[in-house]
């Protein structure tokens, strides 16, 4: 048997917390220690996640082959319409390149695309190579819009400039770029919404539309799951932003706030009660009363409809214990909550990139004794998981294996998740996910000491 | 319409890939460093290309894949990662406790020119502990490189010639493939009872079995002790040129130990010519059982030879994978016309001999006209299927798109595979391979004509 490594380096101590012990300020958003195996990715990755369920766009990434195969159609977000946004192109630059520059391959590369697919937009992603040859994509990118007459947008994503949040504000600067009306454009406001930071993972931002559309609202626009060049375009024209990935969105809501007057509003889907709340909340911001009624009998009728449901799995769930480990901060606030509408306590939960407010909200809704951890690594989640005697994580794709080794139910709340878990449908799904796994047969063939020497469940 | 793919072929200049078949070499170096027991591979990078890296493998082999992060920052961009990668080591050995650290580079720290093997030497690595490195950059080669530059640096890293008489075991290098292969070639060499060293070495790490424990290193992987001693031995075997030939010859050149490059043994012409040099090294005779396994591979293949014959395949992958699938399919009566892999390096005309070379000398004869290309990408290969349509389709994961716009029966070999389970612990290689192929091959053509036949067609016995 190999030795166990738990070793906790100083240097993250100041990255772990456990609610009710100690009153630090839990330390976040910093970069990670080198040498540690960390969880997290890189500015690309937070640029590309953000951008590429744009339907109808070109993603080209403009660097070695690499960067374009780990993120080809990946995303598990759906589309209505265009799918050419599940194509992965890439400039492929060769040492030749590196040497004298990709510029021209870039060149050659778009007019290469333009000759085979009639796209409006492409998205030029800069890789970390090309942040260091320094190829200069504005201009690159200027010319072949001016050639092409369509939009060539540059996303300013060499890897190494910071970690995924940095990823997530190129994507938004990229956004910006594109949404900017002509000049000679008058906007006209309509009485209609932004719906900001759903990637559409699983069909969920088509969830939030049929519950708005029951309420009377308009979408105008989704950023960015299942939308497209002119939709986007036209995204100036809404009366409200209302914002679900908090950690993707929040500084694109801003700046929209600032340039169009578009005020936002945080909302949550995860949960019963967080849906709930966000309806009325939106219908409130709308100023429409109409919407509120309708938006009380929608909710009336979900929750009548899911709570049966849901509290036959709470029986079944109560008394286990969660973990969790996602992306963002915002993410996991409401997944503490949709745990308690399930009867599950959360025994440690940790971000990629959570926020110093968001930890804030973390740390005064769990129970005393919760670790909360930023950045951790898979010894560190081994470790408090095992420690807490947690029956489940809720993570994304690295998560999963490491999970089930410990014997431990999982369920991905991250590009892999197979049903939508937004809305009232999704929180019938989250339990029933939770369910599936914590309670599954499987656990029960774990033979702990050896063949025929005790059979034990953690389940 | 999730086909987006025009069917008439234009002159292709600008370089760019669209739907690639290869990826970069880090990710083929991690998994190799991840062959050798307690080794931590560690990218010399970015967090991004070590992230992806854990991800796809681990979509892949369904197991934990761990590996650190120098995690450059724009500092050490700019100022050369020797600091963070001081620090890694450092590191890496206080919290992980690896025996072996395996650092690769990535196109950003080749880009900027940190001298990795200088930087290893200033470090402070404590007594018994091991850093190896290999440069791997993204913007050469494939995965494949990667993983053939890793193998080779555990030869020039730890391989020694200690002995003044050779051993009688051999060295086997196997190339990029799932550990069931690998454990599969091991098992025909225990058979013909020739002692080993198989490096790299996966099965027990990249599917090892739940123990209800996580630990950071599984039982698997080949020790320093036994890479050392792959010096000593007297015979190295590649199987694969593209992933395995560097690491042999290197061995030959540092320890003097004979190298001999075969194709991965896929098939039954292989597998044969593999036994062949083993029994003909060590003067052993073939053991009944694996004289009996071949035998029901060709019975078998006698058995369902009318299935295959004629039958129109596209096959990508990797090089060395795809080189023994075509011989095998041959073998079959099966016909090639579209053979394609994605990583670059003898194209038809460079010195060393090259994959297009290879699958064409395979092709000559047999009457077959099939279009051939390294360096390709599966928009080509969607292409070609589209001007000529095949019956089968094999390679990796990717290759459901093109199946699915051509309604193209299609058998998922190769790497990565993300979207089916258990295939990383089964063997395609060895006559038991071979069956297994068989049956992936005969289950997706039959279940296609069960599904397309009209009622009168149908038949119960195929």
């Amino acid at each position: 048997m190999a030795e166990k490594s738990v070793g906790i380096i100083a240097e993250r101590d100041g990255f772990i917390a456990t609610k009710g012990k100690n009153k630090k300020q839990l330390q976040c958003d910093t970069d990670s220690s080198a040498g540690c195996v960390s969880q997290r990715a890189c500015v690309y990755c937070g640029a590309r996640v953000v951008l590429n369920p744009i339907t109808d766009a070109i993603h080209l990434v403009h660097g070695p082959i690499g960067c374009a195969s780990y993120t080809w159609d990946i995303r598990g977000s759906l589309s209505s319409g265009a799918e050419l946004y599940r194509n992965s192109f890439s400039t492929d630059l060769k040492e030749q390149d590196v040497i004298f520059g990709g510029a021209k391959k870039l060149t050659a590369a778009i007019d290469g695309l333009m000759e085979k697919y009639q796209a409006k937009l492409i998205f030029v992603y800069s890789t970390c190579i090309v942040g260091v040859i320094g190829d200069d994509l504005e201009s690159i990118c200027k010319a072949a819009s001016q050639k092409h007459n369509i939009e060539v947008i540059p996303v300013e994503s060499s890897g190494f400039i910071g970690n995924k949040s940095a990823g997530y504000r190129a994507a938004a600067e990229s956004l910006l770029r594109l949404i900017k009306p002509d000049e000679d454009v008058v906007i006209t406001k309509t009485n209609s919404i932004n719906y900001l930071g759903d990637f559409n993972l699983a069909g969920e931002a088509w969830i939030i539309h049929n519950y708005l559309r029951q309420m009377g609202i308009d979408i105008n626009v989704t950023f960015t799951g299942d939308s497209h060049y002119e939709a986007l375009k036209l995204a100036p024209k809404a009366k409200l932003n209302i914002i679900q990935c908090a950690g993707s969105m929040l500084y694109l809501a801003g700046k929209m706030e600032e340039l169009y007057q578009i005020p936002y509003l945080q909302i949550s889907f995860l949960g019963i009660e967080d849906t709930a709340a966000s309806l009325r909340k939106i219908a409130v911001a709308m100023g429409d009363d109409h919407a509120l009624c309708k938006a009380e009998a929608l909710i009336q009728k979900e929750t009548a409809r899911v709570e049966t449901i849901i509290k036959s799995y709470r029986e079944k769930l109560k008394g286990k214990k969660a973990a969790i480990y996602v992306g963002g901060g915002f993410k996991a606030i409401s997944l503490i909550k949709q745990f308690r509408e399930i009867g599950i306590d959360v025994v440690m939960i940790g971000t990629q990139t959570g926020r110093q407010e968001e930890y804030e909200t973390i740390t005064n809704l769990v129970d005393d004794g919760t670790v909360i951890l930023d950045d951790a690594n898979p010894a560190e989640l081994e470790r408090f998981m095992m420690e807490k005697g947690a029956h489940l994580l809720v993570g994304g794709v690295k998560e999963r294996p490491l999970a089930y080794k410990l014997g431990m139910a999982f369920i991905d709340h991250n590009h892999d998740r197979k049903h939508p878990l937004s809305g009232f449908e999704g929180a019938v799904n989250f339990a029933e996910e939770v369910y599936t796994t914590i309670c599954s047969p499987v656990w029960k063939s774990l033979s702990t000491g050896g063949i025929g020497k005790g059979v034990e469940a953690r389940g | 319409m999730l086909d987006c793919t025009p069917k008439e072929i234009k002159e292709r200049s600008s370089g760019g890939n669209i739907n690639p078949a290869k990826t970069c070499q880090p990710i083929g170096a991690m998994y190799a460093a991840l062959g050798i027991h307690k080794c931590l591979p560690h990218s010399h990078g970015s967090q991004g290309c070590c992230s992806y890296h854990r991800m796809h493998l681990t979509r892949h082999f369904r197991d934990p894949i761990m590996a650190s992060t120098s995690c450059f920052t724009e500092g050490s961009s700019v100022f050369g990662g020797g600091a963070n990668l001081k620090a890694s080591i450092q590191n890496v050995f206080h919290i992980y406790k690896p025996d072996v650290m395996a650092i690769h580079t990535t196109c950003l720290t080749e880009t900027i020119g940190d001298d990795v093997s200088s930087i290893i030497k200033t470090a402070e690595v404590a007594e018994g502990k091991l850093v190896i490195h290999a440069n791997t950059p993204s913007y050469v080669g494939s995965h494949i490189t990667g993983f053939s530059n890793m193998t080779k640096a555990m030869v020039s890293y730890i391989s020694e010639s200690t002995a003044s008489v050779k051993k009688e075991q051999i060295n086997i290098v196997p190339g990029f493939v799932n550990p069931g292969d690998m454990r599969e070639i091991k098992r025909l060499t225990k058979s013909m009872d020739i002692d080993y060293i198989m490096f790299p070495d996966t099965s027990g790490v990249v599917d090892s079995p739940m123990t209800g424990e996580f630990n950071m290193y599984a039982e698997g992987g080949t020790t320093v002790a036994q890479i050392k001693d792959a010096g000593n031995s007297k015979l190295s075997i590649a199987l694969g040129r593209f992933a395995s030939s560097d690491a042999v010859d290197l061995l030959h050149k540092k320890c003097k130990v004979s190298a001999s490059v075969l194709k991965t043994p896929i098939g039954i012409k292989a597998t044969d010519a593999f036994l062949m040099v083993l029994r003909q090294s060590f003067t052993k005779e073939i053991p009944r059982e694996l004289e009996v396994e071949r035998g029901q591979l060709v019975d078998i293949m006698t058995d369902t030879h009318f299935h295959f014959h004629g039958k129109k395949v596209a096959i990508f992958g990797d090089p060395d994978i795809v080189t023994g699938l075509t011989e095998f399919l041959l073998s079959l009566g099966m016909v090639p016309v579209h053979v394609l892999t994605g990583t670059p390096g003898g194209s038809s005309n460079s010195i060393a001999g090259s994959f297009e070379d290879d699958i064409n000398n395979m092709l000559e004869g047999t009457g077959i006209s099939a279009n051939v290309k390294s360096a390709g990408d599966l928009f080509t290969l969607h292409q070609w299927i589209k001007n000529e349509p095949v019956d089968l389709l094999i390679g990796n994961t990717y290759g459901k798109y093109i199946a699915r716009a051509e309604d193209v029966p299609f058998i998922r070999v190769g790497f990565p595979v993300l979207d089916r389970s258990v295939h990383s612990y089964l063997p395609i290689v060895g006559y038991r391979g071979a069956l297994r192929l068989i049956e992936m091959i005969s289950n997706a053509l039959l279940d296609r004509a069960d599904r397309d036949a009209s009622d009168e067609d149908f038949e119960l016995v195929m």
